[in-house]
């Protein structure tokens, strides 16, 4: 893989992940196979997937907790399997579930791993304890959930770095905190930072990214920015027609096609939408209705579409989940 | 007047329900803990009986007359040193040599064993949050309390009745009483580790006290013993070891000491139960206290001492306790050997050159060693257990390489191992009351055996962290060979597996650096194999 700082000098282009092709096995269970990822520097890049479909696995292998089994990764330019050390400097990572030591307070705990990291802005440290609402004075076991999530989401928002990595970081936390989460991270990229998040909370993806990648059973599926991604699905339409319709039946793109009457229900492939109005204004228009999709059905459709896929190409035995239909 | 008979009827109907309640879920609890411990009981139950049941034969192997056991019990009880190790002798029969050699021992592990169930089940389980889930289903408050123990008595009991069974051929009562007071001593820990569960909020700060009770009783009766030679000291029977040595089996019996372990089962079982009914799920009696909003900790060296150092100062205080007290034996063990003129040549042929003192210290440096690779090996699997608890992940995601964080750890674990082994030195130089020096050498020497052990654990933790534990298995063989394996008449090859069998025999013997340095050169190899894996593997997800 070329660093992507090679391509140009202007931030937009360079990358701050660059993952092709990341093959990882765990015994027999593919965990990775063949996945591609790409982080612009500075954008907010949202990591979805069903659960067991490799996000946690990738995020360690660009820790360099794990090593490839086959593929590149590069973070910030770096191999981060041998330039660990020098590379965390640069990262902040949130787990999904954060263990504390029990004898240590939170407080200690954010200490330790802001200087373990590029160090620690004592006065943001100080405002995100006061927005998160945290007492740092309560030692690891006495804590719950979210507020454990809170020790580490602190620790890594007062760090000094240019990649944070949190892999679903919000899990536990109230809706409040939630909000406090969401504004972090947009003043995380209004200085320049690069965020990569996994997440399994839509409204948050929709809320705060700028592109996302889809992974499913340790592959990319889709990549893009959310309107690239609508693009790519279907829009739903009722109309309420004059007279009865004609040939829509036969139009590429139209699915779930329901005629009662007058009354016409169905979807259509996003880029096949002209060709379904033109048929329905030919029999006369009374009422239209178009929705576009909902986030929750693109992840959906990238999520369920199992079947489709097993009968394709889909002939290898994995243990991944895959979610319930 | 009906009304008040039935409502106090109706009051005390509840009380009944009430601690009913409470026991809720025991039944399927006990089976759910022994399929927990099908491994690890059957492992330990086996082990020990196994221990005593080889005793008569090996035994007789070396001691096959009469008349040599004869001669060999009248040496045993006139060396104090040798009294305090293994306990007086009673009776010369094979069966009595069996109980004199190896019941104290039976009842040490028989002790170990019981508080790793009883804190496994229970401090254990609240520790890490299982308990919640599970005491929100159909359990009672006191149920898991009272099936850790049940697994307890499971456990001492088949112990009992394999020793009882197994050695019945030298005489069924001594069998039964031999059987029946190593499940005691068993009993007492498992109960004296349930109350020390209700206090502690950490299962392992629990399994260390309960640990360091342990080795006090074992000292409180190595203390009685070397001091008389019939176990009539108070020290002796302070101490439930004490309690064992003195139920004589196989030398008449003497059946009116079982009630102690009884009487003493039942008091600590009341109280821990009564704590357990007071206290809330996961809290303790000692309560946590608030810590600093900010923290000091700047390095993975700084929070590996941080971690550490709890158990650092618990084993430092415990090697010089230990060694004070038997320094202080030491004392009265020379004085009365002094005073005995043949008693003084028999000893100095069985191999202590130098004489009786030295000898006892030699044997009593080595048990010190031996228990220090206990220290070495539960201090390298800190790392072990940092790694799979999913903390060592976010250290690592920071500017921290695995060499740096496993040897912040290392550096604790084999300067700690130093550090006790010089305390455990100087405890001994103090409690005997001068010769600091040789004694302080000779501890020194055996840090070199232990390091080995602690490379090993290294090298096991870097290649797959589901070989670690199997560092507690070499640590356990060594101590094995090193206690009992001369009376088991082993092969000189298998001792040899042991890193203690190549060191010299100090103070007394001449010192010899050629297997101190190989065995430094090993422990280094073997540590920097194991730093080379790790640096290679997958850190465990």
């Amino acid at each position: 893989m070329t660093k992507g700082r090679a391509k140009g000098m202007t931030k937009a282009t360079t990358k701050a992940i660059t993952v092709s092709g990341l093959h990882k096995s765990f015994g027999g269970t593919h965990a990775l196979d063949g996945l591609d990822l790409d982080v612009e520097a500075g954008e907010v890049h949202g990591f979805l997937g069903p659960n067991g479909s490799g996000k946690s696995t990738t995020i360690r292998v660009l820790l360099g907790l794990l090593r490839g089994d086959a593929g590149s990764a590069q973070v910030l330019g770096q191999d981060p399997w041998a330039d660990a050390v020098e590379l965390h400097r640069r990262v902040a990572y949130v787990p999904g579930d954060v263990t504390l030591w029990r004898n240590l307070s939170g407080g200690e705990v954010i200490d330790l791993y802001g200087r373990l990291r590029g160090g620690l802005d004592p006065a943001r440290r100080a405002e995100l304890i006061e927005r998160f609402e945290l007492d740092p004075t309560k030692k690891g076991r006495t804590y719950s959930k979210g507020n454990r999530q809170k020790v580490a989401l602190v620790a890594a928002f007062a760090s000094d770095v240019d990649l944070l990595i949190l892999d679903e970081p919000t899990s536990g936390l109230d809706p409040l905190m939630e909000e406090v989460f969401q504004r972090c991270v947009e003043e995380e990229r209004d200085r320049g930072r690069t965020v990569l998040l996994s997440s399994h909370i839509l409204s948050e993806v929709e809320e705060l990214c700028d592109r996302v990648s889809i992974i499913r059973k340790g592959r990319t599926v889709e990549s893009g920015t959310l309107a690239d991604l609508r693009h790519l699905t279907r829009t739903s339409v009722t109309a309420e027609l004059a007279g009865p319709p004609n040939g829509l039946a036969h139009l590429p793109g139209v699915h779930d096609l329901d005629i009662r009457g007058h009354r016409v229900r169905l979807q259509v492939e996003t880029d096949k939408l002209d060709a379904v109005l033109r048929s329905l204004t030919d029999s006369g228009v009374r009422s239209l209705t178009s929705t576009p999709p909902t986030l929750e059905e693109l992840f959906l459709r990238h999520y369920q579409d199992d079947v489709q896929d097993d009968v394709l190409d889909d002939v290898r035995v994995n243990g991944e989940g895959t979610m319930a239909r | 007047m009906t009304t008040a008979t039935t409502a106090t009827a109706a009051v005390r109907g509840g009380v009944r329900a009430r601690s009913a309640r409470q026991l809720a879920g025991t039944g399927t609890l006990l089976r759910f803990f022994l399929r927990r411990d099908r491994l690890m009981m059957p492992l330990w139950v086996g082990v020990i009986g196994l221990l005593v049941l080889s005793m008569p034969n090996s035994l007789k192997s070396v001691y096959g007359t009469v008349a040599e056991r004869a001669d060999l019990a009248r040496q045993m009880l006139t060396n104090s040193s040798l009294r305090a190790t293994y306990g007086p002798v009673f009776d010369d029969s094979l069966g009595g040599l069996t109980a004199w050699r190896i019941g104290g021992y039976a009842g040490l592990f028989a002790g170990i064993m019981s508080l790793l169930v009883v804190v496994r089940h229970t401090r254990e389980e609240e520790e890490s949050g299982r308990q919640e889930l599970l005491s929100s289903a159909m359990v009672g408050r006191r149920a898991p309390l009272t099936a850790a123990l049940l697994a307890a008595l499971v456990a001492n009991g088949v112990l009992a009745l394999l020793i009882a069974g197994g050695l019945a051929g030298q005489g069924g009562g001594g069998a039964l009483a031999l059987g029946l007071g190593v499940g005691g001593v068993g009993m007492v820990f498992a109960t004296m580790a349930a109350i020390v569960a209700q206090l502690t909020e950490s299962a392992r700060l629990a399994k260390g006290l309960t640990g360091g009770l342990l080795g006090a009783a074992f000292v409180l009766r190595a203390a009685g013993d070397s001091s008389t030679d019939d176990g009539s000291s108070v020290l002796t029977w302070l101490s439930p070891l004490g309690w064992l040595e003195n139920e004589r089996p196989f030398a008449q019996e003497r059946w009116w000491v079982l009630p102690l372990f009884v009487a003493a089962v039942v008091i600590q079982g009341a109280v821990a139960y009564e704590l357990a009914g007071r206290r809330d799920v996961g809290m303790s009696f000692l309560p946590t206290r608030p810590g600093p909003a900010r923290g000091r900790l700047g390095s993975a060296g700084a929070l590996a001492w941080r971690l550490q150092r709890g158990a650092v100062l618990g084993w430092s205080l415990g090697f010089l306790a230990a060694g004070a007290a038997f320094g202080g034996i030491t004392k009265g063990a020379a004085d009365l050997v002094g005073s005995n003129d043949k008693t003084r040549q028999i000893i100095e042929r069985m191999g202590g050159q130098s004489g009786i003192t030295d000898a006892f210290l030699a044997t009593m440096v080595g048990m010190l060693g031996m228990v220090a690779a206990l220290y070495v090996v539960s201090s390298v699997l800190r790392l072990h257990g940092e790694e799979t608890s999913q903390r060592a992940e976010p250290v690592l995601a920071n500017a921290v390489g695995r060499l740096r964080w496993a040897c912040g750890h290392l550096v604790v674990a084999f300067g700690g191992a130093a550090l006790i082994m010089a305390l455990g030195g100087l405890g001994l130089g103090l409690g005997y009351g001068h010769e600091l020096r040789p004694v302080l050498g000779a501890c020194l020497v055996q840090v070199a055996a232990v390091w080995t052990l602690g490379g090993l654990a290294v090298l096991l933790y870097g290649i797959s962290p589901q070989l670690a534990p199997g560092a507690w298995g070499a640590a356990g063989v060594a101590l094995l060979l090193g206690w009992i394996g001369p009376a088991l008449n082993v092969p000189q090859a298998v001792m040899d597996l042991s890193p203690f069998g190549h060191l010299p025999k100090l103070p007394g013997g001449e010192m010899a650096w050629t297997p101190v340095l190989i065995l430094t050169a090993i422990a280094l190899a073997l540590t920097a194999t194991g730093l080379a894996a790790l640096r290679r593997r997958d850190m465990s997800t």
